[in-house]
């Protein structure tokens, strides 16, 4: 079950013909995907395409109604891998993942898939994770598409153009016998719009048809010499094939006047960007239409040089917009223009960045230095004048703003291990700790700063090879139960056992791939209706020859965890230590329990409710507690008594009572300010009773003390 | 290539439609409901026939990190207009901060400008991990914020929606939405925004409630600022036996006649010091303050004599077992903690303590003579700390252990008597008089010295790493009595002592003083 439910959004899917589709991009690529008539999709988790993945599961029962196939794949090169049905068969076939990090894992199979060639469309749709809101490395999916000839298509970020490069992409594909790679960017999944919706399309060859007819052709296969005619097959047919179709059907857009001095090439993906410059530069209208002409890039690779040059044509410069680096489009067209002997002046990243977003101001800022140099009588008068603009001076907040990144959420079943590893170093001193993927990376960050490095899904043990020998203190490293299934156990457990390694390995096991959403895993305890789940992490570790196992089944328990860590990390034991910490995200927790407790409360069913506190006059405010939490709902309070400087600790109503608090000052003897109260709904009869009787005789012992002696209320 | 060319270029003024596009942008926090809150307004936009598009940044930014949400609308047209899928500096018309800093952070962004944005910001604040695990106060200046926002926005309005949505038992959302309507800065009216509210279908009364509080407040152009300072908390009259309270009122009497700097200050430290233990010891106090402001200078308006009542109090009220166990045990704490937990009406409460203690607490008990032998041998120390050193939790809604606690916090009366008590006077007797000593030499300095008492907090382990902050500051500043800047540096290092957990800053601090204080030694004439 994942974190955000599409159930209501999915039956948006069933639209025909003369209606109109509203709502979001992800959306609105499922629907255009059932449109294509789509034979099997699939795909792995991942910001921004995360929530693709949950209305694909969530829209189940319509995708199986049509007779189409949707597979939660294992990992980006298993979803990639999933293309090969449409190798042999004429069948369409669509996978997500985010990039570029799930091209990094797919690559493998993109790589075979490309050279053999596709028969039926087969569509990769590509999260783009570039900017603002990232979670990864700055990268390019774009030179994947160049390495091992996929064609790429970055749309404008509307819905209907969108939606038409859903069916454009199939259509390309096939026409080209490639795969092709559409990348949407992270605001276009989230962006909200409409489109006039068509009929969804039944498979016209399924994958059930596949079954019963099988197929195979040996010059598919990449083995030579098959493999060498491949490569000339895509340089000497796929090729000039892809560029005819998307000459012939215009997919490439070209806006504005046809005359001008000059003209601006942008990435599909940057067309609103660009008219948003322009209109602030007096240059387009509300609707985009344009002063400068523009040539909208809907396919960014290959790129079809008679239409660059057409378009070059009459004009004396033309920029280049293109996010990201290296400049791959601007080199390409700038080598086409040297080889034809042009003299137009090509701008781009000397005009732009090189690295970074292209947020407004900097679109801005570039698009007027392109027209100052190239055309500054297209520029309105008071641009062409320096300095015009008078702002005012603003205080400088740089130093009173905090950074807020990311971290745990409220109550979080991570927070404690990592306070449980914090208290550890405290006592043994440092480690060598090595991160991976998932909620539990934002361990590096403060309070915890636990771990140094993260290589990659799943390879956070492996990335601690290089210590697996030994020495004076043992390395420690952390993979998450997403990790652990995307890749871990091949690459990181069967690594450590193999080579005997003498590390630790902490296994965060919350019960999701949480971190993209709460989507299920193999070891997920939920029921799912249509996948297997329930599959215990410590057998899977065990299996593959781990006789070190320690499992614990509360990770609040701090003193236990400590004790297990102090146990892997002393034992005479040769091999790899793998300690598996479980306890259920609280984010996913909580949305499943909070309904179900308030029917229980509403129903009249006993239903305890627990929530921690601070005496604020007993904690003197040293925050040692925050120190080993970092917890939202763990803040601080000013009190109004002049004899305090320091805030005290605080928790807000937005505690679950998840325990780490309490177990925290146990564990690091910090201080008696916690206290938790459970608050009992619905107590029974003999409880109801019981609990009056002792409420009396307490009240009566507090004020006998209290009468005999000064006390001052406090104003 | 597909074409929709138009004729050559011919320069025409800017297209007066582009003014209709209203650009609004939402900082948030992760988990405050942004995303409701964009579809509200995403809502209310189109019932009022106006195109719409709004854009997010999910993922790991939303696990209560920054994050940001953006839309643009215009009137409906018969072709659809093109939007920005991001804020630009310097071209937003309304941006909605869910918290202050976020507000700043807009700011710093350059979002908000004032040409044209109105700034809508809940006052409160939700306080990054930063500023929270500082071991002093590390809580940013909101009062820069709300300055930097009245230069910057053309219209600004701030209250706390927090508070607002709380008490309407909604979420922040709500009340942002209501402030938003209220403002007046988008052209529909308010049946429409609760339209919206309605048509979402989940918490819809609450939500409307807090969403017409927020409107409110938000009509009336309210702002808000947090309070700067703190109230001064005015002493009231004591409960208890008549006897007790007359012999309050004397010594109170003189505590308040104490020179006027002072008085308040005295007031609030015999009160707590009367509370921790009792009338006679309030007694003490004020002989300690009073022999201080012996030597005070009055053209210095009392400074010392202020710090002194401020931090004689602080540690003659020491947090010992004594103490813990009385506070815990109060019926004013229980009716405190039934107040902030607000059970619902039928339902019982149980309260858990949580107590770890180690031999030093216990011997901390013990009478002096006694104690001090106990922990002068390692072994019997270690057989104590064998019996007692576990984590222990008291549930003090029960008889036994609230009894438990309720007898320690009784045995506060023999309290004189222990070692802890011995051990605490003795350390305030020497830093009283090592800050007189150096109020002789300079006057700042005593008052300084005084104020690095503020060290001496937190409970075991955080009690001993302040203790050892103390003792190193107050040996930085032996090296410097004497010198002009000496109690510009005491307040450096007593500030970089604050500033982090192990006393990194401290370190380098000191490392400073040395090398200086050494250069100097030759030069100085005493």
């Amino acid at each position: 079950m994942a974190e955000r439910s599409f159930a209501k959004e999915v039956r948006k899917l069933k639209l025909g013909e003369g209606d109109t589709f509203t709502g979001e991009g992800i959306l609105a690529l499922t629907k255009a995907l059932l449109e294509a008539g789509v034979g099997y999709v699939g795909g792995y988790q991942g910001a921004p395409i995360s929530h693709l993945m949950d209305v694909l599961a969530d829209a189940e029962e319509i995708l199986t109604e049509l007779g189409v196939r949707y597979e939660a794949n294992a990992s980006e090169a298993a979803a990639a891998a999933m293309l090969a049905a449409s190798v042999h068969y004429p069948i369409r076939g669509a996978v997500t993942f985010k990039g570029p990090v799930g091209v990094n894992v797919a690559s493998d199979a993109l790589a075979n898939l490309s050279s053999s060639g596709v028969t039926g469309g087969a569509l990769v749709i590509i999260g783009e994770d570039y900017g603002e809101g990232s979670s990864i490395m700055q990268e390019r999916s774009h030179a994947f598409a160049m390495k091992s000839q996929m064609w790429l298509l970055d749309p404008r970020p509307n819905l209907p153009s969108i939606v038409k490069s859903v069916h454009q992409g199939f259509e390309l594909s096939e026409a080209s016998n490639t795969p092709v790679m559409l990348m949407v960017r992270i605001r276009s999944c989230h962006v909200t719009g409409s489109f006039a919706a068509k009929d969804n399309k039944r498979p016209p060859f399924t994958v059930r048809d596949a079954l019963a007819n099988p197929r195979s052709d040996y010059a598919r296969v990449v083995l030579p010499p098959m493999s060498y005619l491949q490569e000339h097959d895509k340089i000497n047919n796929r090729w000039p094939a892809a560029l005819t179709y998307i000459r012939e059907h215009k997919l490439n857009e070209v806006f504005g006047p046809s005359e001008a001095p000059v003209g601006i090439v942008l990435q599909g993906g940057m067309y609103n960007g660009v008219i948003r410059a322009l209109q602030r530069l007096g240059l387009a209208d509300i609707h985009g239409d344009t002063e400068i002409p523009l040539y909208v890039l809907n396919v960014t690779y290959p790129l079809v040089p008679d239409e660059f040059f057409a378009f070059c044509e009459g004009k004396s410069a033309v920029l280049v917009v293109e996010e990201g680096q290296p400049e791959f489009i601007e080199q390409s067209l700038g080598l086409a223009l040297y080889k034809a002997g042009s003299s137009i002046a090509l701008h781009g990243k000397d005009m732009l960045p090189m690295a970074g977003e292209y947020t407004g101001q900097v679109m801005l800022d570039g698009l007027e230095a392109f027209l100052k140099k190239a055309a500054p009588e297209l520029l309105p008068a008071r641009l062409r004048a320096p300095n015009s603009d008078h702002k005012p001076a603003l205080p400088d907040l740089s130093r009173t703003v905090p950074m807020r990144p990311p971290g745990f959420c409220t109550g979080c079943p991570e927070r404690p291990i990592f306070a449980a590893i914090k208290l550890t170093e405290m006592e043994r001193g440092r480690h060598q700790i090595a991160g991976d993927i998932g909620c539990h990376l934002f361990a590096t960050l403060p309070p915890f700063e636990i771990g140094g490095s993260t290589m990659g899904y799943g390879l956070g043990p492996a990335s601690n090879a290089a210590f697996d020998g030994g020495g004076d203190k043992r390395s420690i490293s952390i993979l998450g139960d997403g990790g652990f299934w995307h890749n871990g156990l091949s690459s990181s457990i069967g690594n450590a056992v193999y080579n005997k390694s003498d590390g630790v390995i902490v296994i965060v096991d919350n019960f999701y791939s949480a971190a993209t959403g709460g989507q299920d895993i193999l070891s997920s305890r939920a029921d799912n209706a249509s996948k297997a789940t329930g599959h215990p992490i410590a057998d899977a570790v065990k299996g593959v020859g781990v006789k070190w196992v320690r499992q614990l089944d509360r990770t609040y328990d701090v003193p236990k965890m400590r004790e297990i860590l102090n146990e892997a990390l002393t034992t005479d034991h040769v091999g790899p230590k793998v300690i598996i910490a479980s306890s259920e995200c609280m984010l996913n927790k909580q949305r499943r329990e909070k309904p179900l407790m308030a029917k229980a409360i509403k129903e009249g069913r006993r239903v305890e409710k627990p929530r921690f506190g601070v005496d604020e006059d007993i904690c003197t405010g040293d925050h040692a507690c925050i120190r080993l939490s970092g917890c939202p709902s763990l803040s601080l309070k000013k009190l109004d008594d002049p004899l305090r400087d320091d805030p005290v600790a605080s928790i807000d109503q937005s505690c679950v009572g998840c325990g780490n608090c309490g177990e925290v000052a146990d564990a690091a003897v910090l201080c008696p300010s916690f206290y938790r109260a459970d608050v009992v709904h619905n107590p029974g009869w003999a409880e109801r009773k019981f609990g009056a009787l002792r409420h009396r005789i307490i009240t009566w012992l507090q004020t006998r003390r209290s009468s005999g002696r000064l006390e001052f209320v406090r104003t | 290539m597909a074409s929709m060319t138009h004729s050559a270029f011919t320069p025409k003024p800017q297209d007066p439609a582009l003014d209709q596009i209203i650009k609004l942008a939402i900082m948030a926090v992760g988990g405050q409901g942004g995303g409701v809150l964009t579809n509200w307004v995403e809502d209310c936009a189109r019932s009022n026939g106006y195109a719409v598009q709004a854009t997010s940044v999910a993922g790991v930014a939303q696990r209560t990190g920054a994050t940001i949400y953006y839309m643009e609308m215009a009137p409906l047209r018969d072709r659809a207009p093109v939007f920005s899928l991001l804020p630009a500096a310097g071209d937003v018309d309304i941006l909605v901060a869910a918290e202050m800093m976020e507000a700043g952070r807009a700011i710093m962004r350059g979002f908000v400008t004032p040409d044209r944005t109105t700034l809508i910001a809940s006052s409160h604040r939700a306080l990054a991990v930063s500023e929270k695990m500082v071991p002093g106060d590390g809580i940013a200046d909101s009062q820069e914020v709300i300055a930097a926002a009245e230069i910057a926005a053309r219209r600004f309005i701030a209250f706390d929606m927090e508070k607002m949505a709380i008490d309407a038992g909604s979420m922040i959302s709500a009340s942002l939405f209501g402030a938003l309507a209220g403002s007046g800065a988008l052209p529909f009216d308010r049946s429409s925004f609760e339209a919206a509210i309605k048509a979402s279908g989940r918490g819809v009364e609450a939500s409307l409630r807090a969403f017409a509080a927020g409107f409110e407040a938000a009509a009336n152009g309210t702002v808000e600022t947090p309070r700067s300072g703190r109230i001064k908390t005015v002493a009231g009259a004591p409960s208890g036996p008549k006897p007790l309270v007359d012999r309050w009122n004397a010594l109170a009497a003189r505590a308040t006649a104490l020179p006027d700097p002072v008085r308040d200050m005295a007031l609030t430290g015999l009160r707590a010091v009367v509370d921790f233990q009792d009338l006679d010891y309030g007694r003490d106090y004020l002989d300690r303050v009073e022999k201080v402001l012996a030597e005070d200078d009055p053209a210095k308006g009392h400074e010392l004599t202020l710090e002194a009542a401020k931090y004689i109090a602080k540690a003659m009220a020491y947090d010992d077992v004594f103490r813990v166990a009385d506070l815990k045990t109060r019926g004013s704490r229980f009716a405190r903690v039934r107040g902030e937990i607000a059970p619902a009406k039928g339902a019982q409460m149980k309260l858990t303590e949580f107590m770890h203690p180690r031999a030093e607490e216990v011997v901390g008990m013990m009478p002096a003579r006694l104690g001090r032998r106990l922990s002068a041998s390692e072994r019997a120390m270690r057989l104590i700390d064998r019996l007692v050193n576990k984590g222990r939790r008291l549930r003090t809604d029960r008889l036994l252990p609230f009894a438990q606690l309720y007898v320690l916090g009784g045995l506060r009366k023999y309290r004189r008597g222990t070692l802890r008590h011995a051990i605490e006077t003795q350390h305030l007797e020497d830093w009283l008089a090592q800050a007189l000593a150096y109020r002789r030499i300079d006057y700042a300095l005593g008052v300084e010295t005084l104020r690095n008492r503020r060290l001496v907090k937190g409970y075991s382990d955080t009690h001993a790493r302040g203790l050892s902050k103390f003792d190193r500051v107050m040996d930085g500043v032996a090296l410097l009595a004497g010198r002009d800047d000496a109690a510009h540096w005491c307040r450096l290092l007593r500030e970089a002592a604050l500033a982090d957990e192990k006393g990194e800053q401290l370190e380098g601090a000191l490392k400073t003083v040395r090398s200086f204080a050494s250069q100097a030694e030759t030069a100085l004439p005493n």
